[in-house]
Order: C-alpha cells, then structure tokens, then sequence
C-alpha cells in the first residue's frame, strides 16, 4: 500500500485505522506514512475508510487556522479525507502478506476467502472431522497482532517431528517445501502477516498431547495463538468425547460454532 | 476462515450476539449455490437481523467509495439488506447476525423448512447454539470450540478493546480504532451507537454485531 503524499493532509485517522499500527504522522515530513516492514498489506486502509475527494491545499490550510486557534477539529473518523491510499502491485514474497491478510483475497490453493480453509463449517458435507477424530486450527497473529513465518515454522516443525499430518487444502500447507517435516518456504521466512492459520487433524487418544505440544512452542513464539478444536458430536447431538478432554486440560468452553447438519451433497457428477 | 469463532468475552456476553452463516463446500453442493445462499439471507431479513454480508462485498454498513463533506452532519449508517442480496455474485460465505435469541431461533427454523441443502453454522455461546439446536428439534452435527488467546498475550490490549476488535474475526477492526471510539463515547463525542457504525464498516464479510458494539461502548464509557 502506498500514500500520495501529495494528497495527504496529516489528518490522521488511518493510524488508528490499521490493525498493526503501522501507519504513523511523520513528523518531519507531515504527511501519513507507512511502516513497511509493520505493514501487512491487509488493506484495511484502503478498504474500511470512507473515501472523500477534497482539495488537499483547501484541508491542510483549514487545518491549520484550527490548529492556530486551538479549535478541536471534529470529522469523521473512518475517513481519508483525500482518498490518498493507493494501492501498488506487490511482487513475491510480498504478496503473500495480503494474501493471508486481505479477507477479500481469496488463496489460491482453497479457493476460500481468509485464511483458513471449510475445516468443521462444512464437515455435515465434506465428513472431514469423523467420529473419535479432532482438528485442530491452530492461528497465529490475530488479533491485532502479527506473525512472522519464521515462528510459524517453530509450530510445522514441531507438529511433524510429532507425526501429525497437515491439512492439504489449507494457505500455510500450500506454502511448505516438504510437507513432511513441516518446513515453510525459505523466501517467505521474513514476511509478516495478519494472521495464519495451521490445520491439523489427529486421533482423539492424541488431543491431549497436541494441546500441551501447543503450548510448549507457543511459548517460543513472537505472537498471540488462538486455539480451534472441531469435534464431531454424536447422533444425539452431545459431544461427550472432546469437550471433557478440553476441560480436564483446564480450558473454560465459552464459545463455539456450531454446523447444525442441515448440508447435504446436492452437486451432479 | 474462522472469523466468528474466537470473538472475545465469557458466554453470558453473547446473550445478544448469535452469528448464522451459510457456506457449500466446493465440489460437493456448490453447484447451483448462489440462488440458494441469496434465498438464506432474504429469509434472515424477515426476522430483522442487526448485519448480514458476504465474505467478498462485506455487511449491511458499508463504506463510502465518494463521501461528500455533508455526510459529516448527516451521515446514513443504516443497515442496507437489499443491497448486500442484490450484490451476491459468486458462492461464498454468507451470514445474518442476530441481537436476540428469538430471532436466532425463528431464523433457524425458517431455515430448516426452506431445506436449502447448505451447511448452516451458529456462532455465539455454546450454550446460546444448543438452545438453537433445541429449538428447531435439531440434533448438533459437529463443533469448533474457541479455547481463547494464548501465546504472548502481553501483546494484546485490555478486555474492554478485546470485547470489540475481536468481532471482526478478520482483524480488520483495530484495537487503536475500538480504544478511541471507547474514548469518544466517554467524552460525549459521539454516541455509542455512532461509535459502532464507524466499527461495523471496517468488518468485510457482515459478522460485525452493531447493537452488541454499541452495548459494549455504552459499558466501557460508565467504566463498566
């Protein structure tokens, strides 16, 4: 993502706009300017602001008799009052950033918008997740966050040298050079995203041990870790197997989605 | 995509907060899906929804490509429902968000007699899911517990912002944007219900709940 400076009038509000804080009121230069290395070409500049076309020159001046008068200028604040957000073509490995950080960017190797993949959201259909199986989503980064690749890789490494197998069809698999032994592409290794998001599917007599492997690497990692567990419940609706599993480990189940199985394979062959 | 799962907060705060969405799964009913994704969500319009969007265009509160300075007095945050049917054109993740558990679970069971053929997902308390389920006489199929953030959580900002920024599963909400609304509502600046219009339209797929925003302003400002 780039800013115009010409068209920039300082106002401000896209630094509270970004997710990573990476956009800053240089004070020498008085103009909006982004972090590059911070930057996660998530575009929620350029997306979520509501664009006005003014005159810079107009602004800036307005701007500044306010400012003189100690007068509390009082806009809209999910505004860029001068549309100055452009965006720039990225190259690789740059455009992984927004890949798995613009929602709007669907990957290439899931066809699904965001960055994960259908894991237990279509499981009525797809059977993913069967009886006496766990999967495990495992997202780095968010919220507000960050990751590196470099500490998701500490996670791959340690889920293969376990034996636990990745999900095919999800964004961080597509990017491994040897699914094997979970090692990532080395050329992506400086490239920070929003979030990623690492698919796993094990036995349930292994749950317990992919939770504690979990907590023993992300305490080597630079980031947030947001913990999924998809189960599948049994005809009466219960989970009986997974959740005590959970609980006994010490977690508080507040939250979850819930695929009421009302998906059905319509598609002809 | 688990964009509605990890939202942050104990059970009890998703007493108004009930995320309904349809996706196919591609190569099993994608097939003719588009028609019936936009049947699901003019069948959530009639039980008056606070959101509903796409995973491509985004809510039901959208922003602005050409702003005029007017708009700064008299600016038009209603939720706009037809424009987010009329703008579905390609099969993706739809969703309708719900301020009460009545709707919820009327919603649901309008959508198991349309028999649309979709997977079909509640996102709220599991609590608040079961309840759903019970309702419509629908046993669970499969589930995705959120087992919250760990890691280096020092990194993350204080409940209050949390409770926010973390309804856009996305992360396009900021933590910086949620202190700062926090902030002007407390300062009279605007009112909460402004202060979520301002959230709910960096959130890209429509998950972003306005009246639980705007409870949760409301909360934070009295310091609560």
């Amino acid at each position: 993502m780039n800013i115009n400076r010409d068209r920039c009038v300082a106002c401000g509000n896209c630094t509270y706009a970004c997710p990573m804080g990476a956009i800053y009121i240089d004070p020498v230069a008085h103009r909006a300017t982004i972090n590059r290395r911070e930057c996660v070409e998530c575009y929620a500049c350029f997306n979520g602001l509501s664009q006005e076309h003014l005159n810079p020159s107009f602004v800036r001046t307005v701007r500044k008799l306010f400012q003189i008068a100690r007068i509390r200028f009082d806009p809209e604040p999910d505004v860029c009052p001068t549309a100055a957000f452009e965006p720039e073509e990225l190259a690789w490995p740059r455009m992984v950033r927004r890949a798995f950080s613009d929602p709007r960017v669907p990957h290439e190797s899931t066809g699904v918008h965001g960055r994960g993949t259908e894991e237990v959201k279509t499981n009525d259909v797809s059977g993913r997740v069967g009886p006496g199986e766990v999967g495990f989503t495992i997202e780095f980064g968010r919220p507000g966050v960050g990751v590196w690749f470099r500490d998701i890789q500490k996670m791959c490494w340690a889920l293969a040298r376990a034996g636990v197998a990745f999900e095919k069809k999800n964004p961080v698999t597509s990017l491994m050079s040897d699914v094997a032994t979970g090692t990532i592409r080395e050329d992506i290794m400086g490239e920070k995203v929003l979030s990623a998001i690492v698919e796993i599917k094990v036995p349930v007599a292994r749950a317990e041990e992919v939770v504690r492997l979990v907590w023993e690497i992300e305490k080597q990692v630079d980031t947030v870790v947001a913990l999924g567990v998809g189960a599948r419940c049994d005809e009466t609706g219960e989970d009986a197997v997974v959740a005590p599993i959970l609980e006994r480990l010490g977690y508080k189940l507040e939250r979850a989605k819930t695929n009421i199985g009302l998906g059905r394979v319509t598609n002809v062959q | 995509m688990t964009n509605t799962l990890h939202r942050f907060g104990p059970a009890e705060s998703f007493h108004d907060d009930y995320v309904i969405f349809a996706i196919a799964s591609k190569g099993r009913n994608d097939q003719g899906a588009l028609e019936k994704l936009r049947r699901f969500l003019q069948i959530a319009v009639r039980f008056k929804p606070v959101n509903l969007g796409d995973a491509i265009h985004g809510g039901a509160v959208r922003p602005s490509r050409s702003m005029t300075p007017a708009a700064h007095w008299k600016r038009d945050s209603t939720p706009d429902f037809d424009a987010v049917i009329a703008g579905l054109d390609a099969p993706t993740t739809v969703a309708a968000v719900f301020d009460n558990r009545a709707a919820a679970n009327d919603f649901v069971n309008a959508i198991k007699d349309a028999d649309l053929g979709l997977s079909i997902n509640v996102s709220t308390s599991i609590d608040g899911a079961e309840q759903c389920c019970f309702a419509a006489g629908i046993p669970r199929h499969s589930v995705g517990y959120s087992l919250g953030f760990e890691g280096d959580t020092t990194r993350l900002p204080d409940s209050k912002v949390m409770l926010l920024s973390t309804m856009c599963g996305h992360g396009m909400v900021s933590h910086n944007l949620a202190k700062k609304m926090i902030d002007w509502v407390k300062e009279g600046r605007r009112t909460p219900e402004q202060a979520a219009s301002y959230l709910t339209r960096f959130c890209s797929c429509g998950v972003f709940n306005p009246a639980r925003a705007a409870r949760l302003l409301e909360q934070a400002a009295r310091g609560e």
